[in-house]
């Protein structure tokens, strides 16, 4: 019975690890849809090149012998602002040009950009999986509660529900946040009072790409290892994630990727992981059918 | 003016391309594999070794009064370039084909060479159905199938490792699940299976995998997937603190997993080709390589040396490079010393003689254990 309890417990934290950095990608979707409607599918890949970024500078501060908390945080901070770049220019060279043409276009232009970095990561580092230094702390501590949560799962949990807590706060409570919801509910009228879309439009790519390399900083040490592909399913299961929540929807983002990863997780534990992707794909067409503005996302009224 | 002087020059070039193909005084041997594209670096060895067999019977003479030629075909390890590959060779009268490399494409190619009757043999392909299902007689290869690995690593849990109760887990392809499958079934009842589970290689985490299967109380867990995977497992599962020990096919037998894993890879069982390193044969096919590449020969390297000497040999035996019968009457009966061992074929096409071992990993690199069978 116990050991039972045990179990569940080892698997509800393990879904929400996996859940939780859904949820820090799936951001990156919703908060840019919400605001131009646009599905990045140019996300996954800078979620890849957050890991790589931290990679080399990791690589390098280690010939230096920097402790490896200290790696951890430089590495990180390197990331965020490196895959922010990335981002920033994204949307400048891909989207921006678009904006005014159907919603098709910035779609193929998202998935043409999706291409390019990968196969540019391909050429400037290369095809091959490249490991990843053990950056995450071995926390000794929790031998105490028998391992129902490993160390990575411990340190994920908690940075990714500090990011999500500023993120909220950010939104709710700043300028730029206000500034930033505004354009979402109605860009035209947004303009009218003054406030600069092409500004707010920047900054909500500038801090998506930022959550996503945080995603990729902590999935690369967690597993060990990169490569140029691994953004491609993180990017798909954190899309569905989203769309899951409610697309366009902040709180839906992080709700839809605890509850797919939860899923995942019980699925995998209780039956067998030849399901697991069957599941998160198969909710996801469900959630379309059924749901289509998804847990928290709001059903829009058509304009007229 | 320029015009009409380039199609000259290409019409030159066409001429040229062609000529070898139709001097009719050569025995010509078709070697098709991935010769470009992302999977070359499992072709190229293949198509060097075969050039460097061939050079040296040509130096002496080559068999049968007539000189040797290599038609090398590119099907990039594609199924359906592969079918293409294999029909310029028919019409291009190759006495025998040395291909395909890759399984997938060697699939594609087998039912043309057998309505054309020509004899075709892979250093590479390892699917097990290609000799075993009879469809394909005039098939051979040099290297060992799935089932072999899978045969010595059932006994070796079983025997060495005295293990009852197995973990397996799989990255749901064919090679991967067709290991553990095959483990599974060579293992019988002298083993108790506790977990029989899929990973998706792309997966974010493994957590929940392995958190299953330190719930499940193996003994051994038998991993069957390709190197990346297996050392992103390995890592999780040393981090969450299960110790048993993994076991995995051929696909684990590279430096890139330790050094993936580093110290996690420490102890990792897989099976591969014994090590002939000591033989004369292989010594010699290393030299040859060394002298016109000055650089250690690549993958499947040796048994593509091994395939190309076979097949000359049985044709020089059997004393005719058309009649297909008797050639193939020579490679069942007449041995040979090649890199891989003194071998000769059996009915349905493999390897006598070939030696498949268990390695583990220790201090960082791959040792070859007392563990191995020999293929009959």
């Amino acid at each position: 019975m116990i050991d039972e309890l045990l179990y569940f417990l080892e698997l509800f934290f393990g879904g929400l690890t996996r859940g939780s950095i859904y949820a820090l990608i799936a951001l990156g979707y919703t908060l840019v849809y919400g605001i131009i409607e646009l599905i990045n599918f140019a996300h996954g890949e800078i979620y890849m090149i957050g890991a790589f970024t931290a990679l080399i500078v990791a690589g390098v501060l280690g010939i230096y012998g920097f402790p490896a908390v200290a790696i951890l945080v430089i590495a990180s901070l390197a990331a965020v602002i490196w895959a922010a770049a990335y981002g920033f220019t994204v949307e400048k060279v891909a989207y921006k040009p678009l904006r005014g043409a159907s919603r098709l276009s910035p779609l193929i232009s998202a998935i043409g950009m999706s291409i390019f970095l990968q196969n540019y990561v391909i050429l400037a580092q290369t095809s091959d999986f490249v490991p990843f230094p053990q950056l995450l702390p071995d926390l000794p501590f929790l031998e105490h509660i028998g391992y129902i949560m490993g160390p990575s799962d411990f340190i994920i949990l908690v940075t990714s529900t500090l990011t999500m807590v500023s993120l909220t706060l950010f939104i709710r409570y700043s300028r730029m946040g206000k500034a930033m919801r505004a354009t979402a509910q109605n860009r035209t009228m947004a303009l009218l009072l003054g406030i600069d879309a092409n500004k707010v439009i920047s900054l909500t790519f500038i801090i998506g790409s930022g959550l996503a390399a945080i995603g990729g900083v902590l999935i690369a040490s967690h597993m060990g290892q990169v490569n140029f592909a691994i953004g491609f399913l993180a990017g798909l299961k954190a899309f569905t994630a989203a769309v899951l929540g409610g697309i366009g929807s902040v709180p839906g983002a992080m709700v839809g990727g605890i509850v797919l990863g939860l899923c995942e997780s019980f699925t995998t534990g209780y039956f067998s992981g030849d399901y697991e992707d069957v599941l998160a794909f198969g909710m996801l067409v469900l959630i379309l059918i059924f749901r289509p503005d998804g847990i928290l996302g709001k059903a829009k009224v058509q304009k007229v | 003016m320029i015009k009409p002087l380039r199609l000259l020059a290409l019409c030159a070039a066409l001429l040229l391309s062609a000529t070898p193909a139709m001097s009719e005084d050569t025995i010509k041997i078709g070697v098709p594999g991935a010769h470009s594209g992302d999977l070359a670096s499992y072709g190229v060895p293949s198509l060097r070794a075969a050039q460097l067999v061939v050079d040296d019977y040509n130096a002496r003479g080559g068999i049968l009064g007539k000189k040797l030629e290599i038609i090398a075909q590119d099907d990039q390890c594609k199924p359906e370039l592969a079918t293409n590959a294999a029909t310029r060779l028919i019409s291009d009268h190759v006495s025998v084909v040395m291909g395909h490399i890759c399984s997938g494409a060697t699939v594609a190619s087998l039912p043309l060479y057998t309505n054309a009757k020509i004899i075709s043999m892979s250093p590479s392909a390892t699917t097990p159905q290609l000799t075993q299902s009879g469809e394909y007689p005039y098939f051979f290869r040099t290297i060992a199938h799935d089932f072999d690995q899978a045969r010595l690593a059932a006994g070796f849990i079983a025997n060495r490792l005295q293990a009852k109760s197995i973990a397996m887990i799989h990255d749901n392809g064919d090679y991967g699940r067709g290991y553990v499958e095959a483990v599974r079934d060579n293992l019988g009842d002298k083993a108790n299976i506790v977990l029989f589970e899929a990973v998706n290689p792309d997966a974010v985490d493994f957590s929940t995998v392995v958190r299953k299967l330190r719930r499940a109380k193996a003994d051994v867990l038998v991993f069957g997937g390709y190197h990346p995977t297996a050392s992103k497992l390995i890592q999780q599962m040393r981090r969450e603190r299960v110790t048993i020990p993994m076991v995995g096919p051929d696909g684990l037998k590279d430096p890139a997993l330790i050094k993936m894993a580093g110290k996690d890879a420490e102890g990792i069982y897989t099976s591969q080709p014994q090590d002939t390193s000591d033989l004369p044969a292989y010594k010699h096919a290393r030299q040859l390589h060394l002298d016109k590449y000055n650089a250690e020969p690549g993958a499947f390297y040796y048994n593509a040396f091994a395939a190309t000497q076979a097949l000359i040999n049985a044709m020089e035996k059997a004393g005719t490079s058309t009649d297909t019968q008797k050639i193939m009457d020579a490679l069942h009966k007449e041995y040979i010393d090649t890199p891989v061992g003194r071998i000769r074929f059996n009915e349905r096409g493999e390897a006598v003689g070939v030696g498949l071992a268990m390695y583990q990993v220790k201090n960082g690199e791959f040792v070859e254990l007392e563990d191995r069978i020999m293929l009959d």
